[in-house]
């Protein structure tokens, strides 16, 4: 976008000398990591024939009745534990009635008015340092099932395995200001989610969605301008784009004096634009009321308690931690720590190594490796032990950091253990001092002139000397004793 | 009448134990009798062959240890039956059959019950008189002009013309208790929470309960200890100790205080009715018990709290049928179309009303002034009856207003039509449980029923009430089989 101001790390859009500030809020459906779902025993498992996993009731036949998983309700109470938030021990569950064929109760049963978790925070990372966005609530609600349009020509099929399936929805306040901001949030909120075991976060599968509110406002303003919901994006980057589009679009309507109306809109990414699916007048009246066929859902402080002792260090104290215990920079705790399978292998490798070089080699060499290679972490194709061992190796000067770097091509193949690398391929340094002095006498000897020259002042020929030293070694010469035997012998 | 089919639900029991009776004689002697009647159209469905392929094979290999060994019985099409078509009186449900069976009716067949057939009931139970049902109207055994009540109407002709030992019917507003004292029988329902509603087609999930119709308060007690169990299923099932009822039934009620609630006399209620009120409270006197007079101050409200809470409900809980998945559809240009035209059809005109009442009073702009008003009020009366039990043991009310009416008469009138429940629908309102028994006639010769509402999860108490009155009362029904040509 050419209109933004790129230089400041704030996103505004300029329009006549006037600067607009950008207010967005997300409503984020996480699918809840669960084998049953929300209200029946039916599986949730991804990818099944369509209409295998679906139990009497999520069909809604007569006289079924939801009976709530408590798996998912400790889910939706430990994820409110990660976002810092109230937990309410009593909430009540709705029905949010409308016809839809994908929807065979003829009404959701969501949350409304007593969501079970309520105010809460989470910490982004921008730019310009650490940034809380509010988090208004959380409640638990059953996802549809699904319509496809495009199998038959003149019918919609209706697949039914997700629907029932539990989905959180987390509130955040209209506190992001940027989709740079988007981005962090979705991924600090998909981070704590992960190292929860909350929600998997997959935005492919679609369990990790979201209806983003946009509205502008000159810069300085206080009063909200009128705010537009965009439905189920499921990308970051089309989240990106759409917020680009829609605040674009808005500002151009201010700006040529007409008023933005309230609506739905939607995000169509072929042709990166919002378009209007209902304006307010529209809007359905989804009639909530409380569901009479299921009670206030209560907890007690005793099950939230033990929920809270079960929950797993946070990316937050996590990132804490690793700077004061291994004295990491902030830049690179931040990194190690976004992902738990990331700090666990970071932990793993330096558990018996060298913190410094596990920490450079990991960030570094093992990274390059896995984004060329485009692989997670967990599919990382060397292990943390044997990482652990070539940093050994190199700490103990059993190789220079350079073999160190030829040994690690040679591992990726069948995470192969350094050690035998190094026997297989006798790479082990030379640090016997006698086998040095005997390489090294030959190049003074070989090299009167240049030896000549550098008494005489020409120090920079050190490095001449160094380098046919290691030459002559295959490179596997102690640089740290070569350095300190020339120094002498010179 | 065949001396079977006259016999009460525990004689047969006895009978069946002492090996007197064969489960196929009593199962033949009801389908025979049944295939009498179908002038009452008490059926919706008939379930005759397997009924008899069941009684043979309990007879091959009897099992005496059950409460009910092979006594047949039919049940009102509102609780879904495995293999058996389930309608709930309704065209939109005319062509479904569950591939699951109610926890209540499975506890039934568990007991030794056989399934005769499925019973004629207002379309989803929303009705008073059984004139709404898809499948036709039924007439009551007392008179053939005469509605049986609704809307479990089917199952009241069922047992006041001895079509079956005992039956099943749901009550949400008084389904049960208004066809009981219609049509001079028994009928129970219990607390809130005590039946489960797996497997019922749901009207107003908050006050559906399912319960007992019999001949007597001994029957009534019998298969309400068999169907009142615990279920997981229904998170609405309640958890509490339940009685033996049937053992544990007695007529000893000396000492009991019994309330009379001033504001059950309404305006324009008949003399007969006051009359009958009257002897109840003689007849509980002279058992022992104490009156004492009660006010119920908010009594007046329930019937409009009523009919806003339970269309509110039911227009949510019909909102399935809706011709996508299961059961009646209409061919429609789009999705819209079908439903609308699904709906239309499907959709009797009372349902239909409902719906639109309950859509409405949801909406945005009427919720608080309908929806939730009606539920703060729900709570007034509830915390009426509260009050009232610390001082008493059980209520004495009449059951409805007037004795039955005749089929059409207020079928163009649905307020006339609604207030007869105006003394049962506080009782599921509070959650509570009540039981009708009959206690006389009017001087048309039709019966009229007592209502007795006892405190929640005290069914043992409110059926030794009603069995010690209905010793005292000593009611003889007067039907004289006119539908047997």
């Amino acid at each position: 976008m050419d209109k933004v101001n790129k230089q400041n790390t704030e996103y505004l859009i300029l329009r006549n000398k006037k600067a607009y500030e950008v207010i967005i809020g997300l409503e984020v459906h996480a699918q809840v990591i669960s084998k049953s779902k929300l209200f029946s025993s039916s599986s949730t498992k991804f990818g099944a024939e369509p209409n295998t996993q679906v139990s009497l009731v999520d069909a809604a036949f007569p006289g079924m009745l939801p009976v709530i998983n408590e798996f998912c309700v400790k889910q939706a109470i430990k994820t409110g534990i990660g976002l810092k938030a109230k937990i309410n021990k009593k909430s009540v569950f709705d029905r949010k009635n409308y016809f839809y064929a994908d929807l065979p109760q003829g009404y959701q049963i969501s949350q409304f008015n007593y969501p079970i978790v309520g105010e809460g925070s989470v910490i982004i990372d921008t730019p310009i340092g650490q940034k809380t966005i509010g988090i208004e609530r959380l409640h638990l609600e059953q996802d549809a099932g699904k319509s496809i349009h495009d199998m038959d020509p003149q019918n919609t099929l209706i697949d039914l395995n997700r629907s029932g399936v539990a989905l959180m929805e987390i509130v955040s306040k209209p506190d992001l200001r940027s989709p740079e901001e988007v981005s962090a949030y979705i991924k600090k909120l998909r981070s704590i989610m992960r190292y929860l075991g909350t929600c998997d976060g997959n935005m492919q599968e679609g369990s990790l969605r979201a209806d983003v509110n946009v509205s502008v406002r000159v810069k300085g303003s206080k009063k909200l301008g009128t705010r537009c919901e965009i439905k189920n994006v499921n990308s970051i980057k089309f989240m990106q784009m759409a917020i680009n589009y829609e605040a674009n679009r808005q500002v151009d309507l201010i700006e040529e004096g007409k008023l933005v109306s309230q609506e739905t809109r939607l995000f169509d990414t072929k042709k990166n634009e919002t378009r209007s699916m209902r304006n307010k007048e529209d809007a359905h009246d989804y009639r909530y009321f409380p569901d009479p066929d299921l009670l206030p859902l209560e907890v007690s402080d005793e099950f939230i308690n033990k929920l809270a002792s079960e929950i797993p260090e946070l990316p937050d104290d996590k990132k804490k931690r690793f700077i004061d215990k291994y004295k990491l920079s902030s830049y690179e705790a931040t990194i190690l720590v976004s992902d738990y399978e990331t700090s666990k292998y970071f932990e793993d490798v330096v558990e018996n190594s060298d913190v410094r070089l596990g920490t450079n080699w990991i960030i570094g060499e093992l990274f390059a490796v896995l984004n060329e290679k485009n692989l997670e972490i967990s599919q990382s194709p060397i292990s943390a032990k044997n990482l652990s061992k070539l940093i050994n190796l190199i700490k103990n000067g059993t190789i220079s950091g350079k073999i160190a770097k030829t040994i690690f091509e040679f591992m990726m193949d069948g995470d192969k253990d350094p050690l035998k690398i190094v026997e297989e391929k006798k790479l082990k340094q030379e640090s016997d001092p006698k086998e040095l002095e005997a390489i090294i006498n030959k190049v003074i000897h070989d090299n009167p002139d240049k030896v000549k020259d550098y008494k005489s002042g020409k120090t920079k020929l050190f490095g001449f000397f160094v380098g046919l030293v290691m030459k002559l070694s295959a490179g596997k010469a102690n640089p740290q004793l070569v350095n300190d035997i020339l120094k002498r012998k010179l | 009448m065949n001396s079977i089919t006259s016999q009460s639900l525990t004689t047969l029991v006895k009978n069946i134990k002492n090996k007197k009776l064969s489960s196929q004689e009593v199962t033949k002697a009801f389908i025979e009798r049944s295939e009498k009647s179908k002038d009452l159209n008490a059926y919706i469905t008939e379930d005759y062959a397997n009924a008899l392929s069941k009684a043979k094979k309990f007879d091959q290999n009897p099992n005496f240890d059950l409460k009910i060994p092979g006594i047949p019985i039919a049940v009102k099409d509102l609780f879904c039956t495995y293999n058996v078509k389930t309608t709930a009186g309704s065209k939109i449900l005319s062509n479904f059959v569950p591939t699951y069976e109610s926890t209540v009716t499975q506890n039934i067949w568990n007991e030794g019950g056989i399934l005769l057939g499925k019973l004629n009931c207002d379309e989803f139970a929303m009705g008073s008189s059984n004139e709404t049902s898809f499948f036709g109207n039924v007439k009551n055994p007392i008179d053939k002009d005469l509605v049986p009540g609704g809307s479990s109407g089917g199952s009241a002709a069922a047992i006041s013309g001895h079509l079956t030992p005992i039956t099943i019917g749901t009550d949400t507003g008084g389904s049960i208790r208004q066809p009981a004292s219609f049509t001079g029988t028994v009928g129970l329902k219990p607390t809130y929470g005590s039946c489960s509603r797996y497997g019922i087609v749901a009207f107003a999930s908050s006050l559906d309960q399912a319960g007992p119709m019999a001949q007597s308060v001994e029957d009534c007690a019998l298969l309400q200890e068999i169907i009142s169990t615990y279920d997981p299923k229904d998170s609405t099932s309640i958890d509490f100790k339940r009685n033996s009822l049937s053992k544990e039934l007695t007529r000893e009620i000396k000492g009991k205080k019994i309330g009379i609630p001033k504001e059950y006399r309404v305006d324009g209620m008949p003399v007969e009715i006051e009359k009958l009120w009257q002897k109840g409270i003689e007849y509980a006197k002279d058992c022992g018990a104490e009156i004492i007079d009660i006010s119920l101050p908010h009594t007046k409200y329930a019937l409009p709290t009523y009919y806003i809470v339970a269309p509110a409900e039911a227009s949510s809980n019909l909102a399935r049928y809706d011709g996508v998945k299961y059961g009646f559809r209409s061919k429609g240009e789009n999705l819209i179309d079908m439903y609308e035209k699904t709906r239309s059809d499907g959709f009797g005109e009372e349902v239909q009303r409902r719906i639109i009442i309950g859509t409405y009073v949801l909406s945005s702009g009427y919720y608080d002034a309908y929806y939730l008003k009606a539920q703060k009020v729900r709570k007034l009366i509830k915390n009426d009856f509260d009050h009232a039990y610390k001082k008493v043991d059980a209520i004495i009310t009449p059951s409805t207003p007037s004795s039955a009416f005749k089929i059409g008469e207020k079928t163009n009138d649905p307020v006339s039509m609604y207030l007869n429940d105006i003394f049962t629908v506080p009782v599921n309102l509070a959650g509570l449980p009540a039981i009708s028994i009959p206690a006389g006639h009017d001087t048309k010769g039709y019966p009229l029923g007592l209502q007795i509402i006892g405190k929640a999860f005290q069914e043992q108490e409110l059926l030794n009430i009603a069995y010690a009155l209905e010793e005292k009362i000593n009611f003889k029904n007067k039907v004289n089989d006119w539908w047997i040509k």
